[in-house]
């Protein structure tokens, strides 16, 4: 077997569109959608590997076509050296997976339900120590309906982590969650790669994908924009550094690509972004910049280049839009 | 492999403890048809030898109208002023009222039964008091026995209908939710066999039937006598197939929806038409003769002749033979084609 866990090669899929009809009361017409529209991507063992986008990014689908739940339109799914059509369950064996709208059953209770999924599997731990894996022996007898969102994310991630599998899907682990839930998952993940765990995560934070993952790939109407390790994403910007203004009156942003140290400028909703390699040298001769063109300046930030910002320089829009 | 990590055991445990946890089921699968029995049994229950009220109008001859009648133990004469005898057979308080005079009146309405019997009654005691003798004698034999009551009639229709009830909402029901929930898609993700998933619908629908139907025979047999005359591995036989036979039926119904109501709104649709037609309350043979191909052709009618057979005529299973090979073949058909439409997610 190669060293590569996941890998596909032009990946497509389609949802067919839907016609309105009086037959189907409620339902509105869709136009086809292509969801993933030629995707490539190569996963090492013992990577974690990380799928960053916006919302309808095409990432669940993605993760799903190659969790073996979706059919592809076309292209190639490899996983673990195997693809999907073969033996399925021996495949399965081997894979933890977590779906971003599951709902557990709610009158079971947690370590009832990682003995169910444990079922499932010849081998795999036993729930007890999954239990203290994911920090819930407290909970080992309650319901799940009495569980927090946080703990409902860990009860995900153990009935995955019950089958001890050599790769691990997680969309979306963290959305939705209190900062402190986050950091929870965040530990467990880690612990499962310090076993040797391959790790295929989907989400549209970019802390978390900066924090997590070995090398990410951003994605944008199903396909990848770029890919890299976020030092080598965020290098790709050629600075370090984003200054983000608002001001009164519109200035002329032709003047500012040539101020000391900018490398870059955009404009979004009235503000405007300056990429720039030092925010020292930059800042005097904005401020300056701004006197001659006699604007006055209604908001200032500047912050260390992000994830974010490769995805704003990439697209010209934000990965949250709220 | 444990039995501790069996999927099979695991999946059927999902199931019993998604009920028993459930209050609202243990109600709607138990209680529910022991109180609806207690209910119609009590409304319909046999009165003993009835006596049926009789009014005698006020007037000369009234007294010895009333001593006459009184000593009958099928009768309950009482002295009525004329307008009350009036307002009393007009409610239907009394069945008939005795006018005296000379001949007798008797003022009655033609059309209930009760008032046609008490003025055969009571004309046939006048006639003996005035001095009629019987040309030709007769005797009397009486039937007293069980199974022909109307609660005999009703409580195999009553377990009929649960195993159809149970089935649809216990399978269908359970599934929708499981699918709406994703819990379906998630289960697919591992190497789950789908036959556990589809064959632990129904181990637990087995280990149900065991409590519901014991707990319905044993309460109408304490509560109004109502026999058992088959064997007990003649209606086991009946109840495993009939439930079989519905959870086919809400694996079909619940092989593809997504959501609540919209099961909902189908299994009402496959049931309602058995509900009404399948004498449950009433007897088939009520609805019309061009009717009945198709009344006979439901699976919930020939489950619940089967089960009248078997719990009134004591039939064994070579005479219902014909209704489990309805039911059967319900069986078949619904799990061939709820496995070819099952969606999974």
């Amino acid at each position: 077997m190669s060293d590569v866990a996941i890998r596909c090669r032009a990946l497509v899929k389609r949802y067919p569109g839907r016609e309105a009809s009086w037959l189907r009361f409620g339902r509105r017409a869709a136009a086809p959608v292509t969801a993933v529209d030629g995707l490539d991507l190569d996963v090492a063992f013992g990577e974690c590997f990380g799928l960053l986008g916006p919302n309808g990014a095409g990432k669940t689908t993605t993760v799903e076509v190659l969790e073996g739940l979706l059919a592809p339109d076309a292209g190639e799914v490899t996983i673990l050296g195997q693809s999907w059509g073969g033996d399925e369950r021996r495949l399965r064996e081997r894979l933890g997976v977590q779906l971003q709208e599951t709902q557990f059953p709610e009158k079971l209770t947690v370590l009832e339900t990682i003995t169910l999924f444990r079922s499932f599997y010849r081998r795999g731990q036993e729930p007890r120590e999954v239990l203290a894996q994911v920090q819930l022996e407290e909970k080992a007898e309650s319901w799940v309906r009495k569980l927090s969102g946080g703990q409902r994310q860990r009860l995900s991630l153990a009935c995955a982590l019950v089958a001890d599998p050599a790769i691990l899907f997680l969309d979306e682990p963290t959305t939705g969650l209190d900062p402190q839930s986050r950091l929870q998952t965040w530990g467990i993940i880690g612990e499962f790669r310090r076993r040797g765990g391959t790790v295929l995560l989907t989400t549209h934070y970019m802390e978390e994908a900066e924090r997590l993952c070995d090398r990410v790939a951003i994605v944008d109407h199903g396909k990848v924009i770029a890919q890299g390790t976020p030092v080598e994403l965020i290098a790709s910007l050629g600075a370090e550094h984003v200054v983000e203004f608002e001001s009164d009156h519109p200035v002329d942003l032709e003047r500012l690509r040539g101020l000391d140290g900018v490398r870059a400028v955009g404009s979004e909703n009235g503000a405007v972004r300056l990429t720039v390699g030092a925010v020292h040298r930059s800042l005097p001769a904005l401020l300056a910049e701004l006197v001659r063109q006699r604007a006055t300046l209604s908001r200032l930030a500047t912050h260390h280049a992000t994830l974010e910002d490769v995805f704003v320089s990439l697209t010209g829009r934000h990965l949250r839009e709220e | 492999m444990s039995l501790r990590f069996h999927p099979l055991a695991q999946l059927t445990l999902l199931k019993l403890r998604g009920l028993l946890r459930e209050p609202e089921a243990i109600f709607w699968v138990f209680a529910f048809p022991l109180l609806m029995a207690l209910a119609l049994g009590v409304a319909f229950r046999v009165r003993g030898t009835e006596r049926l009220p009789v009014g005698i109008q006020d007037g000369a001859g009234a007294a010895a109208l009333e001593l006459a009648l009184a000593g009958r133990d099928d009768l309950e004469p009482r002295r009525l002023a004329a307008d009350a005898a009036r307002e009393a057979l007009r409610r239907g308080n009394v069945a008939l009222v005795v006018v005296p005079a000379e001949p007798v009146v008797y003022w009655f309405d033609p059309t209930r039964s009760d008032s046609r019997q008490a003025r055969l009654l009571v004309h046939d005691v006048l006639q003996r008091a005035a001095g009629r003798t019987d040309v030709g004698g007769a005797t009397e034999r009486h039937m007293t026995e069980r199974g022909s009551r109307y609660i005999d009639f009703l409580v195999p229709g009553l377990l009929g209908m649960n195993l159809m009830g149970t089935g649809f909402w216990g399978i269908g029901f359970f599934i929708v939710v499981a699918r709406s929930r994703s819990l379906l898609k998630r289960f697919v993700a591992t190497p789950m066999r789908r036959s556990d998933f589809l064959l632990s619908q129904i181990t637990g629908r087995l280990v149900f039937l065991v409590l519901e139907v014991g707990v319905l025979v044993v309460f109408a047999r304490l509560a109004f006598d109502v026999p058992l005359r088959g064997s007990l591995v003649s209606l086991s036989a009946v109840c495993v197939v009939g439930a079989l036979t519905f959870g086919g039926l809400g694996l079909l119904v619940a092989a593809r929806p997504r959501t609540i109501e919209g099961v909902a709104g189908m299994m009402n649709l496959a049931m309602m038409p058995m509900w009404i037609c399948s004498g449950v309350f009433f007897s088939t043979a009520r609805f019309p003769a061009a009717a009945q191909p198709l009344i006979q052709a439901l699976p919930l009618t020939a489950v619940n002749d089967a089960l009248r057979a078997v719990m009134l005529d004591g039939a064994g299973l070579a005479a219902i033979a014909g209704e489990l090979g309805i039911a059967s073949a319900w069986c078949v058909a619904s799990f061939a084609a709820a496995v070819a439409l099952f969606r999974w997610s």
